[in-house]
């Protein structure tokens, strides 16, 4: 293909030169040019690389189903891979390469594989390397060598520095397409008072319009038209996906030049009343011989760069068709000063245009030329559809059109499958209730008056034409095939399937259509099968004997082009990809030197390093010091949840395993449900504030869940509770005061409030003021100290804390984090969420004592089902190394055996090293638990890390089993 | 994409939804048998077609809502509180 740009006409700006560049070297283009169109303006003629053979490739098409230029657009970070060059609309400075070649596309080293390609059929690579020696594992080996080998582009490794956005629309009626059906549609709806947008996913409006000779015209008049009336109009924008409820989503591509501020892509979520689809169709190539030489082309494409972007692709042109379609294209061609011979695959046609030779019952059989093309071979069809050469056509641009097939991927995403019609050679969109209709090619109607018709009618609802066959119906030819020496003819020239790939497939058992696309890969391509799928279908069909129809079509399932993932993310990546949570007393915490973590999206303290202290320094540090003196943790991430009414105590007694319904006011109680197939849930803290108000505590974790299925129970299931829930979780901030020396602290800041034993016994609340703050006091402890929890409305937290460590220091008290929390919970055995997973009983955690046997509640019956009481359930224990100075770790496996390859007896849920105790500690679920394993010796399995150290199993209450401490 | 009408807060996006369970099991007494527990917690049928469903309109108004869907076509049709004071409420006020 030898390319040149026309004098005049085409729809690009001679006044607006660009500059660009492809593999290093610098071209000119116009403004409206495309890449391809430009690249072809400039004689490039090799632009890509074949994506298993190494293949030279040219431009194929002038749309989105390019299958040959497929190239790299931008560098650095802006790089993006796989863009199609013909729908990349150039500017100024654009930066292009090419892809899947080394050096470069022109002299590429791969296309050794094209001499190998006897051994590369489909299905090789899994035939060769699965099975061999270690089966799967040296797949997986050599499965990076092929996919580097075999590739498309690769995309930038570093983050995505361009910016997205999602937006809604509502309107009456969308229509996709903005060719003569689309804008007859856009514009009889219009007229009868619709509200409508128009889409289009090319650059340019107008479809077919574009190329037609003549056709820009009409296309600017029928547009401005459609502005004055209203229209919404959105070039650029790819409807990818229709969903339910007549919801379309939508690509628009806002800004192609890197570095500019403002938005790269946005994403639309467009719901309009009705759809009408005026997507188009696609020409459909011919199996033949070396039909992915650069200068193959569809037949329309040419007719599209001739007379929109007044681009010759070449200097000689043979014209194949089955159809009457390329017959204006040998027009333009004509009309461009280009000698044309067209060859028609039937025994007679429509007049020929003037000055075109045209050779009926003729095929094109193989193309020549080893680099670019030079000429095909051509010869007569048989009656038993082989084909033999009787002479070869000198050319360097060979226009092919295989039929046309409309566009019904949209349709198909919303379920209905397409439906063969013999009249058209070509899927129709299958039958839907939705209102959702189709107009011209994409309905079968090629012919441009009825399109007209046919988009006015669907704009309006109205019955329109139907296809029509015409007074010289196309041959339903797909590939020419030859007696003798096998020819490559390739069927989807991205992933370099062939017509003989789909035959072999056949033969090996791929016989149904989505098999034989997975095996062959057909169709998989960043095309999707828009050029490559009906001849597939067809092959398939004549190798299994079996019409096109009875085969069928595979799955069309959203995106209709590939759309980045960064334009589906929109805003919401980084810290807007979900919300962080900061407790009320953030900002006290970081500026007394907190290191952070997080849990779910709360960010919380994780420990308080002194000058120099690793976290492992600091907890153990920390630990020590809430065991002997004092020690403060923000608590405020619990849940928390007003549960107030008349039948409040009654409604908790429902929820939690143990009795609620007599807890005294200024009494609080620890507390434990169930799901309703009787495994714990959560657990908490209820305090009795009043007779009819109550503060329920969550943890963490299921704040949200708890909520959420408490007001289920009261709306669903009892309805006749008198029982009001408010989360208060974010209202009130909350201060853990634990260590021999928290009643000392707490004495230091508040004067209204007894703290003795006896005025405030264990589990007793209080309503006091600190720091001239209204606070409430809980004595609970989660350390196994004596420890209190201070409540105070977020806003005047920081000052409480304050106050709180103002009298903390001076008694060598400390600020403490999740880490420490978590080790002195470990040391007491208390359960957590390493524990509470959603599979363990009451029972399983050593709680069952905990069940009331005097009243029903959530999870009873279940409880105790048949399987919950078994022997062999995993329970809690407690673990110790053997050798004291050993580590343990969290998820370690525990057996008796020392080389596991099952999930051995159970597991290790939790570490810490134990400051009191003097070596590591942990909790562990083990099948027949303590009753089966105190005091006995298991391995703990951890191959990936420390290996196996032996353990021993205990009693998981370490610290201070009788809770002297709390109590006193 | 479908679009739930909250008979409190009016037509919304599903998104501010969360799907709730079959809304058509009945939870037994608690102090019912084990088989009458199990039957609710672990039997579903698998219905193709339209089918009553507990929605909870968790970034709304937070009430738990009994729609009607098909699962077939995700069609949405009536919706209504599953209180049924407020149930009636809504239907006397119509």
């Amino acid at each position: 293909m030898s390319g040149y740009r026309l004098d005049q006409g085409g729809l690009i700006d001679r006044a607006d030169p660009l500059t660009f560049t492809f593999d290093g070297t610098e071209y000119q283009g116009f403004g409206g040019d495309s890449l391809a169109s430009a690249l072809m303006a400039n004689g490039v003629d090799v632009v890509g690389r074949g994506f298993k053979y190494h293949r030279p490739r040219g431009v194929m098409s002038a749309g989105v189903e390019e299958g040959g230029a497929i190239l790299t657009v931008g560098s650095g970070r802006f790089r993006e891979p796989n863009v199609k060059a013909p729908v990349q609309p150039l500017y100024q400075g654009l930066v292009s390469s090419g892809q899947n070649a080394w050096p470069s596309v022109r002299r590429d080293v791969g296309r050794i594989n094209d001499v190998m390609k006897r051994f590369l059929a489909a299905g090789f690579y899994y035939k060769t390397f699965f099975g061999v020696r270690g089966g799967t594992k040296d797949w997986m080996l050599f499965e990076k060598v092929i996919r580097r080998a075999a590739g498309m582009g690769r995309a930038s490794r570093a983050p995505d520095p361009d910016r997205y956005e999602t937006a809604h629309a509502t309107c009456d009626l969308l229509v996709v397409g903005s060719g003569p059906a689309g804008l007859a549609a856009a514009k009889a709806a219009a007229g009868a008072g619709k509200d409508v947008i128009l889409a289009e996913q090319d650059f340019t409006l107008g479809g077919s319009f574009l190329a037609r000779s003549g056709g820009i015209e009409q296309a600017v008049a029928a547009i401005e038209g459609l502005r004055a009336a209203g229209v919404t109009i959105m070039p650029r924008t790819c409807v990818f996906g229709l969903y339910d409820g007549c919801v379309a989503g939508m690509i628009e591509q806002v800004s192609d030049d890197p570095g500019l501020h403002g938005v790269r892509q946005r994403t639309w979520v467009v719901r309009p009343r009705e759809i009408v689809l005026a997507t188009g169709a696609i020409e459909q190539p011919l199996a033949f011989g070396n039909n992915d030489c650069p200068g193959v082309m569809q037949a329309g494409a040419v007719s599209t760069y001739l007379n929109r972007y007044a681009v010759a692709p070449g200097k000689r042109a043979v014209i194949a068709t089955t159809n009457d379609s390329a017959y204006a294209v040998a027009a333009d061609l004509v009309t461009a000063g280009i000698p044309v011979t067209l060859i028609d695959a039937r025994p007679s046609g429509p007049d020929a245009p003037e000055g075109v030779k045209v050779m009926h019952g003729t095929v094109p059989i193989r193309t020549t030329g080893s680099y670019v093309l030079e000429g095909v071979d051509v010869g007569p069809l048989a009656e038993d559809g082989y084909a033999t050469v009787s002479r070869t056509l000198p050319c360097d641009l060979l226009a092919v059109s295989g039929g046309w097939t409309p566009v019904v991927h949209l349709t198909s995403h919303r379920g209905p499958k397409p439906v063969w019609n013999d009249t058209i050679h070509g899927f129709l969109a299958g039958s839907t209730t939705e209102p959702i209709r189709t107009c011209g090619a994409a309905a079968g109607i090629y012919a441009h008056d009825d399109c007209v018709a046919s988009g006015q009618a669907a704009g309006t609802g109205d019955a329109g034409p139907q296809p029509e066959a015409g007074p010289h119906p196309a041959m339903p030819l797909y590939e020419i095939k030859t007696h003798g020496k096998k020819l490559k003819r390739f069927i989807d020239p991205q992933h370099d399937v062939t017509a003989d790939d789909v035959r072999l497939a056949e033969r090996e058992g791929f016989v149904s259509i989505e098999h034989n696309k997975r095996y062959t890969t057909l169709g998989m391509a960043t095309d999707q099968g828009k050029v490559g799928n009906i001849i597939g279908i067809a092959i398939m069909a004549d190798a299994s004997g079996r019409t096109i129809a009875e085969t069928g079509t595979t799955t069309f399932r959203p995106p209709y082009s590939p759309i980045s993932i960064g334009a589906l993310a929109g805003r919401g990546t980084y810290m807007h990809f979900r919300p962080v949570r900061r407790t009320p007393l953030h900002e006290w915490n970081l500026a007394n030197g907190a290191v952070m973590t997080d849990a779910g999206l709360w960010k919380r303290p994780w420990y308080f390093p002194l000058e120099g202290e690793s976290v492992d320094d600091a907890y153990i540090r920390e630990m020590k010091a809430v065991r002997a003196t004092v020690g403060l943790c923000d608590v405020s991430s619990l849940g928390k949840i007003m549960v107030q009414g008349p039948d409040a105590g009654d409604f908790l007694n429902r929820v939690y395993v143990n009795g609620f319904a007599k807890l005294p006011v200024g009494k609080a109680r620890y507390g434990v449900m169930l799901r309703d197939d009787g495994m714990v849930y959560d657990d908490g803290t209820v305090w009795r504030m009043s007779d009819t108000d109550f503060l329920m505590t969550t943890t963490t974790a299921n704040a949200a869940g708890v909520m959420a299925k408490l007001e289920e129970l009261l709306q669903t299931r009892w309805p006749d509770l008198k029982v009001q829930l408010t989360s208060v979780s974010d209202q009130w901030a909350g201060i853990a005061v634990a260590g021999p020396k928290s009643r000392e602290t707490l004495q230091a800041v508040t004067t209204d409030c007894d703290l003795s034993d006896a005025a405030f016994p264990f589990m007793g609340i209080r309503e006091a003021r600190i720091a001239g703050a209204d606070v409430w006091i809980a004595r609970i402890s989660f350390s196994g100290e004596r420890a209190f929890e201070v409540y105070v409305r977020g806003g005047a937290a920081d000052a409480v804390m304050q106050a709180l460590w103002d009298a903390a220091r001076p008694l060598d008290g400390v600020l403490y984090g999740t880490e420490a929390l978590g080790a002195l919970r470990i040391e007491k055995g208390h359960v957590a969420g390493s524990e509470l997973d959603g599979r363990t009983s009451l029972h399983d955690l050593g709680l069952g004592g905990m069940a009331s046997s005097k009243k029903a509640f959530i999870g009873k019956a279940m409880m105790d089902r048949e399987g919950m009481r078994d022997p062999d359930r995993l329970q809690l224990v407690g673990v110790a190394p053997v050798d004291a100075s050993r580590r343990l770790r969290a998820g370690a496996l525990l057996d008796t055996r020392t080389d596991l390859i099952d999930h051995g007896q159970g597991f290790i849920t939790a570490v810490t090293d134990s400051p009191d105790l003097g070596h590591w500690i942990g909790l562990a679920l083990v099948k027949g638990g303590l009753e089966r394993w105190e005091g006995k010796e298991m391995t703990s399995y951890d191959p990936a890390r420390d290996g196996n150290t032996a353990v021993r199993i205990l009693s998981p209450h370490f610290f201070d089993p009788k809770g002297e401490r709390m109590h006193g | 994409m479908i679009r739930i009408t909250c008979p409190f807060c009016g037509e919304r996006d599903h998104s501010e939804f969360s799907y709730g369970g079959d809304a058509t099991v009945a939870y037994p007494a608690l102090d019912a048998s084990v088989e009458d527990w199990n039957e609710a917690v672990y039997l579903r049928s698998n219905p193709r077609g339209p089918h009553k469903e507990y929605w909870h309109h968790l970034n709304g108004c937070r009430a738990w809502l009994i729609v009607e869907r098909d699962t077939l076509t995700h069609e949405v049709g009536k919706v209504e509180f599953a209180h049924p004071g407020l149930r009636n409420a809504v239907r006397t006020s119509v």
